[in-house]
Parts: structure tokens; C-alpha cells; sequence
């Protein structure tokens, strides 16, 4: 039952992520393609994660423009970030060994999704206008926090932090990775097994719970995955705030359904695509070092005008 | 049999309904009507357990509506809601598919597809069947969404407004259609409707509402009368019969 489309997507990634392992392979090749292995499963792992995190939010709060970033999953890592090097200096942020900060920012920024929605959730009985320009207002405190300790910091401490506000691909921590990989099939399985019920909650509430759905669990369930979904991919890479927002267009715009069984794997697999290719491209033609992430925000903002304007996304 | 006793919702000075007590026979058309704001909808929403009732109880064919399981209600009780917008890519023909959710969490049988065949067929969707939900018409829609409360195969059928984005055609088939549903499969129907005449030649039993309040109840022959009716919408409403069913005259 596997549709067409998503097994042509399986093979173009597979392609791309040959392209990427094998094209100008030279020298010590165990050790390059070791190399590039690590950084293959991160763009793979980052991307389905951002795919599936965006299709996911877009779902529960049944609004087509919005993305994790724009309810301020992102802006939380930041601040989170900020507060260890201004609360423990470099000395002290650099000493947390990578694996034990994946696994506090990936647990604080559950934690903290979860305190945040189900608390705004319960006031605002379940309004999800309501609950989204919280998200929106509680983003922009979030950035204005982090705006000001960085103001207090000293110029060498606000260069580290620099380096962890912009996506990074280039250096992906290998017990980290693993951490993230263990993480995103826990709720990769959760997906497998309830995806037909979030194609009745994209019905909206009333709809879904005349059908007997209980709604408003499923919905803190499923934030609860965004939050561990977007935790994987800002711990691995930083934040990538405009590549959900492209992907899904895309993926609604490909398949044409309320399916998430078709949505969720043809979201993840377009995302990961655009990091591997994007990532090729990047190394092996323009033979760049900086981040990707800042090339695929322009371009992808391009390409999402151009389809808005074509009428191609709706 | 709905029976709904003490039922309050809302706090303050003034709650939007006070203390309703009504009871909605089983296998029959029963309208909620009355003027703007007199919460028909809220009742109608309390009854299928959308809202929650500050006081008071609602019973279901004599169990309490509240305890009864989500999953089981809605094999009990199917709602169609009056603002229906669909945010997903939904074609008309999984729409109906969904209302068979209850039964078979997404997995179709050769039953649930034959009871989505027949609320196609019912409610003339064949043509449409293969259309996605936001190419439609609104009446379109609220066909698509009635066919898909009405493949969940309940006891009680609960529509809000279902005459809202109907034309003429539309509205007197589909009340024609719930009136056999009534008749032929013993259906529990409850409606909101805001036209008088398709209220009170349409349905077995009236409950009228007023300020949060139960104004009259009743079956229509005897609830229904010119002068309740005046009062009701403090207008004049001249009651005559034609063709022996009664018509309400109040248009000038």
C-alpha cells in the first residue's frame, strides 16, 4: 500500500544521500566516510524531525502558516542556551559534557512545553486562537530575555552563544545523535500506531469528539512530541525556523490528503531531502563551511513566495 | 427519551440557561426554537456533551449523558455543529468515511463501507463523492457533514442549524429526510432551527426557549399555538392550516 509518491521521495533521498557519502572521496576514506556518515544521520534526523514537528502542530492547531518556531519552541532554546553561558560563564558551559546538555535541553524544553501549553490550555478552554498567540507572545518574551542577557554578557561569552543561534551541521555530537535517534523513534512509533486518530482531530474539536475522539489528550500528546521532535532538532543543530513551513506546503501540495500516514513520512522525507542535497551542494560545489541553515531560510522563503504566488500551495 | 433536568449553564448575573427542565421523546423530530440568544445552540451543545453544565444533569435514555465512555456515546449520538470548516485536504467521500470512526477506528469493513454508500446515496453526495470539502458550496458541505453524523448510524441525530446554507430544495428534502429517519428507522432527531414553518410542519415535538429559559414544550398540535408563539418572538404570529399541517403567518 505504499503510494507512489513516497517511494519515489525514498529513492531521490537515497540518491542524494549516496551523492553525499560517496562524491570526491579521497584520502583516508574509512575516516571521511565515517565523518560524513555522523553528519548524514544528523541532516536525516533533523529534517524528519522539523517534517514531522511542523505537520504535527499544524494538525492540532489546524492553521496551515504556522511552525514550532513561530510558537516559540525555538526562542526557549535560545534563552535556554543564553542562561547557561551567562549563568555559568564559558568555563562552566563548556565543561557539561554534549551528551548531558542534549539531555537537559531536550528535558527542559519538554518540561517546559508542556508546563506552558497545558496551563494556557485549561485557561483558555481549549481555544487554540487563544493558545497560539500565547505561543506567539511567550516567543517574543522569550527572545527579548534572551536579547538582554546577552546585553549583560561580555563580548567573549556572547561569541559562544553566537555560534549556537545559527543551525550547525558541521559538528554533531555522536552520543548526542544517538540520544536524538533513540528519542525520535519513540515518537515515530507513538505516530505509527495513532496516525489515523490525528486525521479525526484535524477535523477540529467539536467534529473529532462527536466521533467519540477525546480531543484535548490527544492534543497535549501530540505537543508533547513537538516539544521532544524540535528538542531533537535544536539540540542537534540549532534552530532552522523556515524549513517546516516550506516542507509541509510542500507535502500537502505533493499529496493531496488528510492521510497522516501519507503527510508525516512525505514531510520528513522532504525535509531531510532539502538538508542532504542542500548540504552537497553546499560542501562539494561552493565548497562553503558556513551554515546551511541560513542559505535554505533565503532560498526557501524564495520558493515559498514563488509557490504562494503561483497559487501551487493551499 | 433525553431528559434533561436542572440544567445551567454559565455564572453570573445572567447564565444563558437557568434551570431547564425539557424532555425530548425518542424516535421523534423534535425542534429547539425561540429567538436570537436564547440558547438553543448552548442547549443543544450541553446535550451532546460538547459543553459542560455548571449544574444539573442530562440523561440519555436513562443513563447519565456525562458517564457514559466518549467512544461509546458517540455510537449512541452523532452532532453536527453549526460553524463546519475543515482545515485538512478531506474529499467528500472520506468525510462520510469518517463518521464510521466510531466502529472501526479507521479500519473500514464491507459494513462501514455500505453504511457510507447508503448516506452518499440518502443525501444525493454521489456526484461529489470524489470532491475535495473546500471546493464545495456551504450547503454542499453541511450535506457532506449531515451524510457523515448520519453514517455514524446512532440512535439520536443532533443538528444545529442544518437548514442555515440550504436552498429550498435542499432544506424541504433534508427535512423530509429527517422526518423518515424518524418514522421508518426510529431515530431520535433533535433540531435548531431558526424558520417557523419548517419547525412546526416538520417536527412531532417543539421546545421553545426564552432568555435561557423553557418558554414552552411540548408536542407542536398542542405547544404551538398563535398566541405562545407571539409571545415567544413578540411579534404577531397568525397560525393557519394548509394541506392540514399548520402555518405560521408573521412575515407582515
Amino acid at each position: 500500500m505504499a503510494d507512489r509518491r513516497i517511494l519515489g521521495l525514498g529513492c531521490v533521498l537515497a540518491a542524494a544521500a549516496a551523492l553525499f557519502l560517496f562524491w570526491g572521496l579521497r584520502g583516508p576514506m574509512a575516516y571521511i566516510l565515517e565523518l560524513r556518515m555522523v553528519k548524514l544521520a544528523g541532516l536525516l534526523s533533523v529534517g524528519a524531525a522539523v517534517g514531522v514537528a511542523t505537520v504535527l502542530l499544524q494538525t492540532i492547531s489546524r492553521n496551515r502558516i504556522l511552525t514550532p518556531a513561530f510558537m516559540g519552541f525555538d526562542a526557549l532554546f535560545l534563552l535556554l542556551q543564553t542562561g547557561l553561558v551567562a549563568g555559568l560563564g564559558i568555563a562552566g558551559s563548556s565543561r557539561i559534557p554534549p551528551l548531558a546538555g542534549f539531555v537537559l535541553d531536550a528535558a527542559v524544553m519538554m518540561g517546559a512545553a508542556l508546563l506552558l501549553f497545558t496551563s494556557v490550555l485549561r485557561r483558555t478552554r481549549h481555544d487554540i486562537q487563544l493558545m497560539v498567540l500565547t505561543g506567539v507572545v511567550l516567543g517574543l518574551m522569550f527572545r527579548t530575555i534572551t536579547a538582554f542577557l546577552q546585553r549583560l554578557m561580555d563580548p567573549s561569552e556572547f561569541s559562544i552563544v553566537q555560534t549556537r543561534m545559527f543551525a550547525q551541521f558541521g559538528s554533531i555530537d555522536r552520543e548526542a545523535l544517538v540520544m536524538a535517534l533513540g528519542l525520535m523513534l519513540l515518537a515515530f512509533w507513538w505516530l505509527w500506531r495513532n496516525h489515523a486518530v490525528l486525521d479525526v482531530a484535524a477535523l477540529g474539536r467539536d467534529t473529532a469528539r462527536s466521533l467519540g475522539v477525546g480531543h484535548d489528550r490527544l492534543q497535549l500528546k501530540v505537543l508533547c512530541i513537538i516539544a521532544a521532535l524540535v528538542s531533537v532538532s535544536t539540540a542537534l543543530a540549532g534552530p532552522v525556523a523556515f524549513l517546516g513551513l516550506l516542507v509541509t506546503s510542500l507535502a500537502h501540495s505533493l499529496m493531496r490528503t488528510h492521510r497522516h500516514a501519507l503527510l508525516l513520512p512525505a514531510a520528513a522525507l522532504i525535509s531531510a531531502l532539502i538538508l542532504v542535497a542542500g548540504q552537497t551542494v553546499f560542501e562539494r560545489i561552493l565548497r562553503l563551511q558556513s551554515t546551511l541553515a541560513v542559505v535554505i531560510e533565503f532560498c526557501g522563503g524564495l520558493l515559498f513566495i514563488y509557490l504562494l504566488t503561483r497559487g501551487k500551495i493551499r | 427519551m433525553i431528559t434533561v433536568s436542572g440544567l445551567s449553564y454559565g455564572h453570573g448575573a445572567k447564565p444563558i440557561l437557568d434551570g431547564i427542565d425539557a424532555e425530548i421523546p425518542a424516535g421523534r423530530v423534535t425542534a429547539l426554537i425561540g429567538p436570537n440568544g436564547a440558547g438553543k445552540s448552548t442547549l443543544l451543545n450541553l446535550i451532546a456533551q460538547q459543553l459542560t453544565p455548571s449544574r444539573g444533569c442530562i440523561s440519555l435514555d436513562g443513563m447519565d449523558a456525562a458517564r457514559i465512555a466518549p467512544g461509546r456515546l458517540a455510537r449512541k449520538m452523532a452532532v453536527v455543529a453549526q460553524n463546519l470548516t475543515v482545515a485538512s485536504r478531506v474529499r467528500v467521500k472520506d468525510l462520510i468515511g469518517f463518521g464510521r470512526w466510531p466502529h472501526s477506528q479507521g479500519r473500514l469493513t464491507a459494513a462501514d463501507h455500505a453504511a457510507i454508500g447508503d448516506a452518499t446515496e440518502l443525501f444525493g453526495l454521489a456526484p461529489l463523492q470524489q470532491r475535495f470539502l473546500d471546493e464545495l458550496s456551504g450547503g454542499q458541505r453541511q450535506r457532506a457533514f449531515i451524510a457523515m453524523a448520519f453514517a455514524q448510524d446512532t440512535d439520536w441525530l443532533l443538528l444545529d442549524e442544518p437548514l442555515n446554507n440550504l436552498d429550498l430544495h435542499h432544506a424541504r428534502n433534508l427535512m423530509a429526510q429527517l422526518r423518515r429517519l424518524a418514522e421508518e428507522r426510529g431515530k431520535g432527531i433533535v433540531i435548531v432551527v431558526h424558520d417557523l414553518n419548517y419547525a412546526i410542519s416538520w417536527s412531532d415535538h417543539v421546545v421553545a426557549l426564552k432568555d435561557g429559559r423553557i418558554a414552552f414544550q411540548g408536542p407542536v398540535d398542542e405547544a404551538a399555538s398563535a398566541a405562545s408563539l407571539t409571545a415567544l418572538y413578540q411579534t404577531p404570529v397568525a397560525l393557519t392550516r394548509i394541506g392540514g399541517l399548520p402555518f405560521a403567518q408573521y412575515h407582515r
